[in-house]
């Protein structure tokens, strides 16, 4: 049995309904070794007060929900231990870059609707019934997307893309490596739908390699290489369209 | 339908000069800077201002050096363009003049000035 200890847990606390601006609440949280910032968060709603407001799911890095920033850096809440911060106090906000809708709660609707604009789904050459048996992939195949994949849609990598802070235009990095997700399936035909996308100053253009976005994700998606590598994909369409430009595109 | 960036000419100009200045920068700066000096593999005249002279006279050592050079600016004007606009100073028709006219200047120059190697 671990011994109880108490941190310091400074929440922004923002009601629009109530309150002109954010402001910061001080929690005194005890805490043993085993507990995530998130079980934090859970004491204070629990314990202190009942209107701090939060989002949480699984409680094992898989939903992507409890994403916050931790003294200005994002992280899922789940995923950090108080322990690795004791004595210091922290502060807890919420994501950057988002509209609050109260407290730690953000409006994803932004990213959502960036989402929305990938065609993130297989798109086949030609359309399949379940006659037409399983959609079979080689280990390799596989290989190609699998990494894309993990993505959690937890935003952390907005979070931490100063490109989107600039200019929030910015199809950013999880929606841009879905997109790549998707082009690099065997089963999927899409890639022309999507390369306007690609191709756009908001698409992979948008990005200036900074590279926090794969940093910082939880699940290793790795952002930034989806992104530029997708920039030799837009540039060879941008000049093999003089030398090719009947049957390209539409 | 989304506007098509014209980012692709600069960046393959960028992303050109940044493998020359990987692959070649390193290059000379080890064949300048270690061995030539500390007479490694290379003769005592190796850098003498007569043989380099009668080099970049022919046409194609000239004109490649020129290119060399060129895309050794593109790629610096591409980065400073971009960690400008990371710093927060907006991306403006003006810097991107700034930036990328100063490389098509300088390359102007460096093509001038091969092409007086070769002719004088």
């Amino acid at each position: 049995m671990s011994q109880t200890r108490t941190i310091m847990i400074e929440c922004l606390r923002y009601d629009p309904e109530q309150d002109q601006a954010p402001h910061y609440r001080t929690y005194e949280v005890p805490f043993t070794d085993e507990m995530s910032v998130l079980e934090g968060l859970q004491y204070i709603k629990d314990h202190l007060d009942g209107s701090l407001t939060f989002r949480w799911s699984c409680r094992m890095a898989i939903c992507g929900s409890c994403g916050c920033m931790v003294n200005h850096q994002p992280i899922l809440s789940c995923q950090s231990f108080l322990r690795d911060y004791y004595p210091a106090r922290i502060r807890v906000e919420p994501l950057e870059h988002f509209p609050i809708v109260k407290d730690l709660v953000i409006d994803q609707s932004d990213f959502l609707g960036k989402l929305e604009s990938v065609t993130p789904y297989l798109v086949p050459a030609q359309p399949l019934t379940p006659e037409d048996g399983p959609n079979l992939q080689t280990p390799r195949q596989i290989e190609d997307y699998l990494g894309y994949a993990q993505c959690i849609n937890c935003l952390l990598c907005y979070a931490a893309c100063p490109q989107y802070g600039l200019n929030n235009a910015f199809t950013g990095p999880a929606a841009l490596a879905l997109l790549a997700r998707y082009n690099a399936d065997s089963r999927d035909a899409g890639q022309k739908t999507r390369m306007e996308v690609v191709n756009a100053e908001e698409g992979v253009w948008g990005c200036t390699l900074v590279g926090l976005c794969s940093e910082v994700c939880p699940k290793h998606v790795d952002p930034a290489r989806a992104i530029n590598r997708n920039k030799i994909n837009s540039t060879q369409d941008y000049f093999l369209r003089f030398l090719a430009p009947f049957g390209r595109g539409s | 339908m989304r506007a098509r960036s014209h980012e692709p000419i600069v960046w393959s100009l960028f992303g050109a000069g940044g493998v020359f200045a990987a692959l070649l920068g390193t290059m000379l700066v080890l064949i300048i800077g270690i061995l030539v000096p500390m007479g490694l593999g290379f003769g005592p005249d190796a850098m003498h201002y007569d043989s380099l002279r009668s080099l970049f006279g022919h046409p194609l050592p000239a004109l490649g050096l020129a290119v060399v050079i060129s895309l050794f600016l593109f790629h610096g004007a591409h980065r400073i363009y971009h960690t400008l606009h990371d710093l927060g100073i907006p991306a403006s028709k003006k810097m991107m003049l700034a930036c990328y006219g100063s490389a098509a200047a300088g390359s102007g120059v460096a093509l001038l000035l091969a092409g007086m190697l070769v002719v004088f």
